[in-house]
């Protein structure tokens, strides 16, 4: 069970939170402008990473507010957590 | 042989404190302190059990948790189907029986040892109490940020150097988690407890497990581990036996023979591998009587002994830290497998259990021989030396593969004796290095438990989820409802009366609906309010049509969809004033569409200034339909001006019904005349009991489902699964490309989604009127006579018997269904296919002239 560190509520049991996915993905401003190649990159692609992993959470079951971590996929280490528009850990 | 319970010494017991406790039927005395292994010796009981496929007498082996030979159900004082006998505290009016190998729950079970679950948090945990255990913990003790220390271990009593530090005595490490987590079961006297505990460091001291040498017999009473002789002397005072032979690979041997020696035995021989000597073979009808010796240039000789101590070498137990990643290195000098330092930071691993501390060995697995048959490694799954190379022989290279062929480490000891030897023996077989490739990997729960204890005091049905139910529950019951689990609500499914099944209550129920006047309980519809200046520009974001500009007091159906294009889910929103609406979800989508509301307010749209709550449970609904609706709500009384010219479809008024304040909705899910009243959930029991008295028949969720479908109206997640868009739907009229943007809205000119094949919800009845379709039937083209049913083009997603339209009728998808509507399809029946006909999805009132009464 990962110890996650909510930004707003301190460190917290796994089953607190939902995941969700890769972090840093911007709704575009205009999907119409978009080539179908484009939009279904948007929808369908994700970085994979074996390592340092920007990502997304969420605090469902504690202050229901999304935050962003940086964690590694191959030893789940968190480098640490971060509110939305702030900056990533280095 | 002839255990027997020495004079003197025994470090664990308290032989003031007398025990008595029954085995097979049998009375015995032990000590407090006693384990039933240490008290079955000391009364001289050799066969504890037989095999479990061979039937072969089994004693005691070793004197922990490694114990693959001695197998007991317990049955009082709780019982247990099956505990290795090294694992039982003796306490009185203990009742045991010896089981070979696999344990077996009665029909009937004796309820289980009470459990329950704790939480604890410390900065350091201290996993056994070994010498490196105690030693970590009095460093860590006073240490800067270790407070609060932990140590467990597996003994009955035992007492931590500083006083400051926290013991748990019989309690076991099940796993060990990702940052520091580690799961505990402590075995009380009243009852278990596991703990969740969340540590700061966790420290490793679990020591090392004695490894066996196969040879012919060795599964025979007597034959233990070499150090499980001398720790029975030591902590027990017991001598389980008077003449032994010592087999070994290592000096580790050389303080057993001192123990025995001194407690009285004989040693009859030292038979070192290093001296060119093994054991051939135990010999003895239920326990040792002999033992037969090779020599280095092949001598044999014969020695009559009564116990067989054997040492192979020490692995380091690290089962429980293999699961968290740290990885394992095969040290030559040790002939195992050592932790090779990889792993999280926050775990030590010290003592024997990293490899400090443990005699060099010779690498020496079996004593060679013709017939291999009872050279057995791993005891409870009785499987011999010969089982493995058969395995290999048959084909099989990985020692994963050859523990799924045997089963060998699958049985409660988990491999800890057979794991090591298993692996060398295959990497032998191979002509591979020693090390090649190691021992089966070991999962949590690295020691096995009841499953009682998992589940603590949550037993029972009810505790299993949440049990969602509305404020007319009560009512319901009452009634007499067959209920139905949505989610976790329960909702009424339909009401029998005296002696109706389902198919009867159904009928009358969708009769009254449209005919006269029913209500149906909706209180589970999802609610959320949207409110703040910019909800509306929120809302024409989520759903394909405009919200924005509904107008306060009117109500708008909407669709959401996922950023794929795909239906979502479905409600309306009723405009409550200029910054509020409540907009209304399926009952399982309350919490997801909530939960999509906030994550695009959070992260996409934050300058939106909009805040949403769900008020599902704060309101209940009832929905009051049929040609006699605005009679019902007249008579329970309202101050609302019921007729249809002054409130219209699709708008909502504020008053009282029933004397009390209500929201009253003009919408309908049956197509007949509803009002739906939304109350303060205080007053859903009130409002439901006169609408009731007021004559309306309560209908439920299958007269519900029935009734929209004749209207062609969908279910989010039984007409759609994720893969349907509203133009699938024949909803293309509710996508509002003109508003701006949508969640969903560019999907919907991809290619695919815009492909003319596409499966698009039909209707679909049966040439045989009475003829009802399970729901999923598969529909082909042709009616294929033969092997070949022709392609499949769709399935029935809804089907029903109406007692409206006199027969039955379904909902499909079909490829391309709408120009297909008048067309012949087919679904396989038992013998020959099932002629069927695609018609338009509305079946009744298709001019929608009744939903104004």
């Amino acid at each position: 069970m990962l110890l996650i560190r909510c930004p707003w509520c301190g460190p917290r049991d796994e089953i607190e939170f939902r995941y969700g996915g890769q972090a840093g993905l911007t709704y575009p401003t205009e999907p119409e402008a978009l080539s179908d190649e484009e939009w279904a990159d948007y929808l369908f692609l994700r970085d994979n990473p074996k390592g340092p992993f920007h990502e997304r959470w969420f605090h469902t079951a504690g202050c229901r507010r999304w935050f962003n971590a940086v964690r590694d996929t191959a030893t789940h280490r968190f480098v640490g957590t971060y509110r939305i528009g702030e900056e990533p850990p280095a | 042989m002839s255990g027997r319970r020495l004079p003197e010494s025994g470090n664990r017991i308290d032989r003031s404190r007398s025990i008595r406790f029954t085995f097979d039927g049998n009375g015995y005395e032990g000590f407090e302190g006693d384990t039933l292994a240490s008290a079955l010796l000391a009364n001289g009981v050799d066969v504890v059990c037989r095999s479990p496929i061979l039937g072969r007498p089994r004693g005691v082996y070793s004197a922990g948790i490694e114990e693959p030979s001695a197998f007991v159900e317990v049955r009082e004082p709780w019982f247990e189907p099956i505990v290795p006998a090294t694992m039982v505290n003796l306490v009185d009016g203990l009742d045991a029986s010896g089981r070979p190998g696999v344990g077996v729950l009665p029909a009937d079970p004796p309820s289980p040892k009470p459990g329950v679950h704790r939480h604890a948090h410390v900065d350091v945990l201290v996993i056994g109490h070994g010498r490196a255990g105690s030693e970590s913990a009095a460093e860590a003790f006073g240490a800067p940020g270790s407070q609060r220390i932990l140590v467990v271990d597996r003994l009955p009593w035992f007492e931590a150097r500083e006083s400051g530090v926290r013991t748990l005595p019989r309690t076991t490490a099940l796993g060990i988690y990702d940052d520091g987590f580690v799961v505990l079961h402590e075995r009380g006297t009243a009852y278990d407890t596991l703990w969740h505990v969340r540590a700061g460091r966790v420290v490793l001291a679990t020591g090392a497990h004695e490894r066996p040498i196969a040879f012919a017999n060795d599964d025979l009473p007597g034959v233990m581990l070499a150090g499980a002789l001398a720790r029975y002397v030591r902590d027990h005072g017991v001598l389980p036996g008077e003449r032994a032979v010592l087999f070994t690979t290592n000096d580790s041997t050389a303080a057993v023979a001192d123990t025995l020696t001194s407690a009285g035995a004989v040693i009859a021989a030292v038979v070192d591998v290093r001296e060119g000597w093994s054991v051939a073979a135990a010999e003895g009808t239920t326990s040792v009587s002999a033992v037969r010796l090779v020599g280095p240039g092949g001598e044999t000789r014969t020695v009559a002994a009564d116990v067989v101590g054997v040492s192979g070498g020490w692995n380091p137990a690290i089962q429980l830290a293999r699961a968290i990643g740290v990885g394992l290195r095969f040290d030559e000098e040790l002939a195992t497998y050592v932790p090779d330092g990889t792993g999280p930071e926050w775990l030590m691993i010290v003592g024997e259990a990293a490899g400090d501390g443990l005699p060099a060995t010779d690498a020496f697995w079996y004593s060679p021989a013709d017939d291999l048959s009872t050279h057995f490694v791993d005891l409870q799954r009785d499987q011999t030396v010969q089982d493995v190379l058969d395995a290999v022989e048959g084909g099989l290279r990985s020692v994963e593969h050859v523990k799924r062929a045997t089963y060998i480490g699958t049985a409660i000891d988990q491999g800890r004796t057979s794991g090591t030897l298993t692996a060398e023996i295959v990497n032998d077989a191979l002509g591979m290095a020693l090390g090649a490739q190691g021992p089966t990997s070991a999962r949590p729960p690295v020691v096995p438990l009841p499953f009682s204890v998992l589940a603590g005091i949550e037993r029972g049905p009810a505790l299993l989820d949440p049990v969602r139910t509305t404020p007319m529950h009560g009512a319901h019951v009452e009634h007499g409802a067959v209920f139905e689990n949505v989610g976790q609500w329960k909702r009424p499914r339909y009401f029998p009366r005296d002696e109706e099944d389902l198919d009867d209550a159904l009928a009358r129920e969708c009769v009254a609906v449209r005919t006269t006047a029913a209500a149906l309980d909706a209180s589970t519809l999802g609610k959320i309010e949207v409110v703040g200046p910019d909800a509306g520009v929120f809302l024409d974001r989520m759903y394909t049509n405009r919200m924005s500009n509904v107008a306060v007091g009117s109500i708008r159906y909407g669709l959401m969809l996922g950023f794929d294009g795909m239906v979502f889910d479905d409600g309306v929103a009723m405009r409550l004033a200029e910054d509020r609406y409540l907009v209304t979800t399926t009952t399982g989508g309350a919490a997801p569409v909530l939960d999509r509301f906030e994550e695009w307010l959070q992260t996409e749209w934050p300058e939106l200034r909009v805040y949403c709550t769900s008020v599902t449970e704060q309101w209940a609904v009832i929905a009051v339909g049929g040609p006699g609706a605005s009679g019902i709500v007249r008579t329970i009384g309202t101050d609302v001006d019921l007729s249809a010219a002054s409130f219209p479809w699709m708008t909502w008024r504020e008053g009282t019904v029933a004397g009390v304040p209500c929201r009253i909705c003009r919408v309908s899910f049956t197509g007949e005349l509803s009002f739906e009243l939304h109350v303060s959930a205080w007053h859903g029991h009130h409002v439901w009991d006169a609408v009731l008295d007021a004559g309306a028949v309560p209908y439920g969720t299958e007269a519900m489902h029935l009734l929209r479908a004749e209207k062609g109206y969908i279910i989010v997640g039984q007409d759609t699964d994720g893969t349907v868009t509203p133009d699938d739907l024949g909803m293309g009229w509710i996508v509002n490309p003109s508003k701006g943007d949508f969640v969903g809205k560019r999907s919907l000119v991809r290619p695919d989604t815009m492909r003319p094949d596409r499966k698009q919800l039909v209707g679909v009845i049966t040439d045989d009127a009475g003829l009802l379709l399970a729901e999923g039937t598969q529909l082909v083209a042709e009616s294929g006579t033969g092997a070949t049913p022709g392609p499949g083009v769709g399935h029935v997603t809804s089907s029903y018997r109406s007692p409206t339209l006199g027969r039955t009728f379904a909902l499909a998808l079909v490829s391309g269904g709408r120009e297909l509507i008048g067309e012949r399809v087919f679904t396989l029946g038992r013998t020959e296919p099932i002629p069927l006909r695609i018609v338009d999805p509305v079946l009744y009132d298709r001019e929608d002239e009744r939903r104004d009464g």
